[in-house]
């Protein structure tokens, strides 16, 4: 198979405290092309942060990066803005836990989902983009998509608002999608509905997915792999049924036996 | 537009209110306009007689309809002091005064909004660190006080004007311009610090939220996001300020006007105020009041237009 993206060592500390604070010890990442590799954890055990880097969006002042994030040639970690600009949007997109604030309040919907295109793709027409995203916001199962184009993000529900995100992040039909805690702010059944869609897309672009969830058995539904992370560091990595079967770490057992049992 | 038939009804109302308070205000202070015409020379009788015959001997009410009457048929009335139309007296004032405070509020616009964001963006840099002193420094001057600094300075040391040197717009437009920059700079630097602080707070708050961070995920340059995503956010707040800003311009010209010795509205208002020259004082409170509820709704219009999540409600 071929390997997309490759992180080794990845280590990150924040200095805005008197001491400085690991918060990404040692993290190491090979994704393979089209697949869905889950990443879980409690809070603070660095998945998002490990998340964040891959999508060159740590912030830039008072922390510390070291390791390699290498993809199409590049470490992510060191190279100019402009290449890493280039393939954010277009090469890797991410979606956020929040759908509620993480669009734009006063822009229009179809102008947010459009934006990778006008970025990366300037020769593109209106019509074009246009065309491309009633398309994918169709895709996304959005009703309606003509209409929701014109709208602002206010007018819609938590769960459209993400398969938004969602529509804007595919829009350029990126090799790498990163989905962090994309339905931890959404009830029980919008949850299964987007980690559906999720899927449904991985199928259809071959898209790989990275997917950071607290939640074992989202992974469980959605994923091939899976890495368990705490305190900054992967205590265990491997396939999700094997994990699933035979864990090998006290830590991830307590994970699996955190997931609760419906017994009707 | 229902919503604008709605605002249109509340500003009448506003105004009516205003108009019975300057009325019943000046009924409350000391002070006659038939005294203050005759000086030493008045006696009872003819005291008597002028007011019979101007009608300041009717009841109050009597009086404050007889004027409201004609002054929504847009008969402003006739001046105590210059015995000619208020009307027409302030018709050749209101330029050099509206043309003041627009003035000022230009340059408010123009110096309060790169500086906002060149602050903003380069946060703690230097620049900003000496940009926020001088800011502070700045925003606690009154205009009267920066415009006689100005006027020695500009006007004495460097004779780059006349002070005093007032020419009419009818004369000389250009002159006119050139010689309300300075009393213009007077009232708009308070003004623009102001401004410019609350743009720059504002554009950082609204860079630390996350939508942010999903512009940058898509490949955006930090102008991109600055531009494109954080300053129609950021232009919120501040257009509300900068709309109370305005309006506070053209009652605040009045001083200025006094310092730069500007014979636009004030000099009438302050006469007539010390002359008890009700038609005239009326006229011209109601005016700025006008001015200042005017400014309020274009504040509000543009609001709605800038964000979408004000609702029009019915």
């Amino acid at each position: 198979m071929e390997i997309i993206l490759d992180v080794t060592d990845l280590h990150i500390e924040f200095h805005d405290h008197d001491k400085p604070e690991t918060v990404v010890e040692d993290f190491d990442l090979m994704l393979e092309k089209g697949e869905i590799v889950g990443i879980v954890g409690e809070s603070g055990s660095g998945k998002s942060m490990s998340a964040l880097a891959i999508a060159g969006l740590l912030k830039r002042h008072a922390l510390t990066k070291n390791g390699r994030i290498m993809f199409d040639g590049h470490d992510l970690l060191t190279c100019d803005r402009d290449i890493l600009r280039s393939y954010q949007g277009d090469e890797i997109s991410m979606i956020f836990q929040e759908p509620m604030t993480s669009l734009n309040p006063v822009k229009k919907i179809g102008w947010q989902v459009e934006e990778s295109l006008r970025i990366h793709h300037k020769d593109m027409d209106k019509k074009e983009r246009k065309r491309r995203a009633i398309e994918m916001m169709t895709s996304v199962g959005l009703r309606e998509p003509e209409k929701v184009y014109n709208m602002y993000p206010h007018e819609l529900s938590g769960g459209m608002r993400q398969r938004i995100m969602i529509a804007a992040a595919m829009i350029g039909e990126p090799k790498i999608l990163i989905a962090d805690e994309p339905t931890t702010a959404l009830d029980v059944t919008i949850q299964a509905q987007i980690v559906e869609l999720l899927r449904k897309l991985n199928k259809e672009k071959g898209t790989a997915i990275i997917f950071i969830s607290h939640d074992l058995s989202l992974i469980r539904q959605l994923c091939q792999r899976v890495i368990v992370m705490q305190a900054g560091n992967i205590v265990e990595t491997g396939k999700v049924e094997d994990i699933f079967r035979a864990p090998q770490m006290a830590y991830t057992r307590k994970l699996i036996a955190a997931i609760p049992q419906i017994d009707l | 537009m229902r919503y604008i038939m709605k605002k249109v009804l509340s500003m009448a109302l506003t105004l009516f209110v205003v108009s019975i308070c300057v009325f019943f205000a000046f009924s409350l202070i000391p002070g006659d306009p038939v005294t203050r015409m005759f000086g030493t020379q008045a006696t009872p009788e003819l005291i008597e007689q002028y007011r019979q015959k101007m009608g300041l001997n009717d009841p109050l009410i009597v009086r404050y309809f007889r004027w409201f009457t004609s002054f929504i048929q847009g008969d402003f009335g006739t001046s105590y002091d210059y015995k000619v139309p208020v009307a027409g007296m302030i018709a050749e004032k209101i330029p050099i005064t509206l043309t003041l405070a627009i003035m000022s509020f230009v340059m408010m616009v123009i110096i309060s909004i790169p500086i906002g964001i060149y602050t903003a963006k380069h946060e703690n840099g230097i620049a900003d660190h000496i940009l926020t002193v001088i800011n502070q420094i700045i925003m606690a001057i009154p205009p009267f006080f920066s415009g006689i600094i100005m006027t020695f300075i500009f006007g004495i040391v460097f004779k780059l004007f006349k002070p005093g040197g007032f020419v009419s717009y009818t004369k000389d437009f250009w002159g006119f311009i050139e010689y309300l920059i300075l009393p213009a700079v007077a009232i708009a630097l308070p003004k623009a610090a102001m401004a410019t602080k609350l743009l720059r707070g504002s554009v950082i708050d609204e860079a630390a939220k996350d939508y942010t961070r999903t512009a940058y995920s898509r490949g955006n340059t930090t102008n991109g996001v600055l531009y494109l995503h954080v300053l129609k956010n950021a232009m919120i707040p501040v257009i509300t300020f900068m709309g109370m800003a305005l309006a506070d311009m053209v009652a605040g010209s009045i001083v200025i006007e006094q310092v730069f010795g500007i014979p636009g509205i004030s000099r009438i208002l302050l006469t007539s105020i010390n002359n008890r020259d009700y038609p005239v004082v009326e006229t011209i409170i109601m005016g700025i009041a006008t001015m200042v509820l005017v400014i309020n709704l274009l504040v509000d219009i543009i609001y709605r237009i800038i964000d979408p999540r004000i609702e029009v409600e019915d």
